[in-house]
């Protein structure tokens, strides 16, 4: 921004650009940020004596330090790094490789896979969560039924029920849920891709497969950047599906406890635990410290490394 | 010679086998909800597969969920909340992505910054707050409480994508307006708008997916039987009916169906505003 405007020539004040930020400012900065701001404050108070006194690192010590609290946590923060590397590692993946199908060349009925396949992601947790359960329930038979159709019933278990296979079931429905938005981006990355790109190529004899992993896929790295953040920022803050399949409890046995979960039953307590403000506070201020940490990592170490290209 | 290899009807069949696939995958528990929710209880269970034919056809589950339950006053709550807050975000997104795109002042920057933190850190982590906020000013169990947590939620990203719009909006045009002696105001509404109207449909599909879909804060904020959004409303009414698979099933379709028209209406709209540099 260069200082054309120092000049001494003196300007009215312009009121207009006052009038066009204020209200956007003012509702984005009393509901969100100082929200925000006051959660991170809420996290260093305690209620003693039925007075919110400041106590220091208090909380996070009774977080970290007491068994039954740090028992929870670090098995919700374990759970929500294997659920964001399930996603990474199959929702984002295949999300990448329907988008590279998708944008084969005059290809037919693009749009009527396109739009099936973006549908799930439309549906809220509620419809998704309650489908996956009546079809993976054993009253029902749908998915036994399924299975044994590649004769493969033998493997079929009541998964959702399991303490093991129940987090990957759960993340595995949320992957099904979601796999549009990558598809989306990458979609979107692929055909902004200029055809001289893929022509040169093809004169040098590079084509199908290869063509995709030398010249396609450095080129999308940017979207996949992007896709591999939100993925993160989604899924640390992550919580309806969990407690529209498997409750505020997140069970069975709290094996498909996440932070999000563990957020909502810390705050607003269930059955018999009261639900506790200060500590509610606080695993929002780790969370948002994680979720900071990851969107730092993101901006600073991979987004400025990666080489864009402008055509 | 190089579209031939690109076309070779083998490797296209290939694709359309592998996109069928996935689509399958994609719509069966739909369509499995949908066509089971017109049956009876016992072809619910005995044939799960079948469509319904004219023995098994049954209403049963919607005149369970119509009666049962005042879907139709979730609906509207759903609606007043969705459209309130996505006009919101439009109008003051757009207000202050036009600030921020075609002036220079100083602490532009800044405030673009500012603005941008919320499309990275989420709302709800600000919950614990918000609603303390809300019960102090009374605005606990009310709609304009979720269409003020929406309309600060949704803000960032609008300001985001817009202004990338706005910017490519022809700087001639809106000078040939001020030297007619429009006001800037009128610049904006009048040129600057009806211009980068397809840039709003995106963000309005962007913006109401996760509105209608939210649980989180119908749940904390405003769980009163008067404001349940229908999201929250199916969420309960479920629950209560676990066991009446007619009605669950029912209620389950009936709550896809208005999010399968928004889409249909809006979708290449949304196509459109992604292939369009939204998203770069």
């Amino acid at each position: 921004m260069t200082d054309i405007d120092t000049a001494p020539i003196k300007r009215p004040i312009r009121w207009h650009i006052g009038v066009f930020l204020a209200p956007a400012f003012v509702v984005y900065t009393a509901i969100m940020i100082l929200p925000l701001i006051e959660t991170l404050r809420l996290s260093f108070y305690n209620t003693v004596d039925g007075a919110s006194t400041f106590v220091g690192l208090a909380n996070y010590q009774v977080l970290f330090g007491e068994q039954r609290w740090s028992h929870d946590f670090w098995n919700a923060l374990v759970n929500n790094l294997i659920f964001f590397v399930i996603h990474m590692c199959v929702q984002n993946p295949i999300g990448i490789a329907l988008a590279a199908l998708l944008s084969v060349p005059k290809l037919r009925f693009v749009a009527f896979y396109r739009t099936a396949i973006f549908l799930p992601t439309l549906l809220s947790f509620v419809i998704v969560g309650f489908i996956w359960k009546l079809i993976l329930s054993p009253i029902w038979g749908v998915a036994p039924w399924l299975m044994s159709l590649v004769g493969a019933k033998w493997m079929f278990a009541p998964w959702l029920g399991q303490s093991g296979p129940a987090l990957i079931a759960v993340s595995l429905i949320s992957n099904w849920q979601y796999i549009g938005i990558p598809m989306m981006l990458i979609y979107a990355a692929l055909l902004s891709i200029p055809e001289e790109v893929i022509e040169a190529a093809e004169m040098d004899g590079i084509t199908g497969w290869s063509q995709f992993w030398k010249i396609k896929l450095p080129l999308i790295l940017p979207a996949i950047g992007i896709i591999s953040i939100l993925t993160f920022v989604g899924n640390f803050n992550a919580f309806d599906l969990v407690y529209t399949v498997q409750g505020a409890l997140a069970g069975p046995d709290m094996s498909t406890d996440i932070l999000g979960t563990l957020l909502y039953r810390t705050f607003f307590g269930f059955q018999l635990q009261l639900g506790d403000r200060s500590m509610g506070a606080t695993i929002a201020t780790v969370m948002f410290l994680i979720i900071l940490a990851g969107v730092s990592f993101y901006l600073f170490a991979i987004q400025r490394r990666m080489r864009r290209y402008q055509f | 010679m190089s579209n031939r290899a690109r076309t070779s009807p083998i490797r296209i069949g290939l694709v359309h086998l592998a996109l069928s696939a996935y689509t399958l995958i994609a719509l069966f528990p739909v369509f499995l909800t949908v066509i089971n929710s017109f049956k009876d209880r016992n072809a619910i269970f005995r044939s799960p597969m079948q469509v319904p034919l004219p023995s098994t056809f049954s209403l049963v589950g919607y005149k369970t969920v119509l009666g049962q339950a005042d879907f139709l006053h979730y609906f509207q709550n759903s609606f007043v909340v969705t459209i309130v807050s996505i006009a919101l975000v439009l109008l003051f997104g757009a207000m202050a992505a036009f600030a921020l795109s075609e002036y220079r002042f100083r602490g532009n920057a800044l405030m673009g910054l500012y603005m941008a933190i919320g499309i990275m850190i989420p709302i709800r982590l600000g919950t614990v707050a918000i609603l303390q906020g809300m019960v102090a000013s009374g605005l606990v169990n009310t709609l304009t409480a979720l269409i003020l947590v929406y309309t600060a939620q949704g803000i960032p990203l609008a300001i985001f994508i817009l202004s990338e719009f706005m910017r490519s909006v022809s700087d001639d045009l809106k000078n040939a307006g001020r030297i007619d002696g429009l006001s800037e105001y009128a610049i904006f509404f009048r040129l600057v708008l009806p211009l980068v109207r397809p840039a709003m449909a995106t963000v309005a599909v962007f913006t109401m997916i996760p509105i209608w879909n939210d649980l989180w804060f119908p749940l904390i904020l405003a769980p009163s039987e008067e404001t349940k959004t229908v999201t929250l409303g199916s969420q309960i009414f479920i629950g209560q009916f676990v066991t009446n698979w007619n009605a669950v099933l029912a209620a389950l379709s009936l709550a896809i169906l208005p999010i399968l028209v928004l889409y249909v209406i809006f979708a290449r709209q949304l196509i459109r505003g992604i292939t369009a540099g939204a998203v770069k």
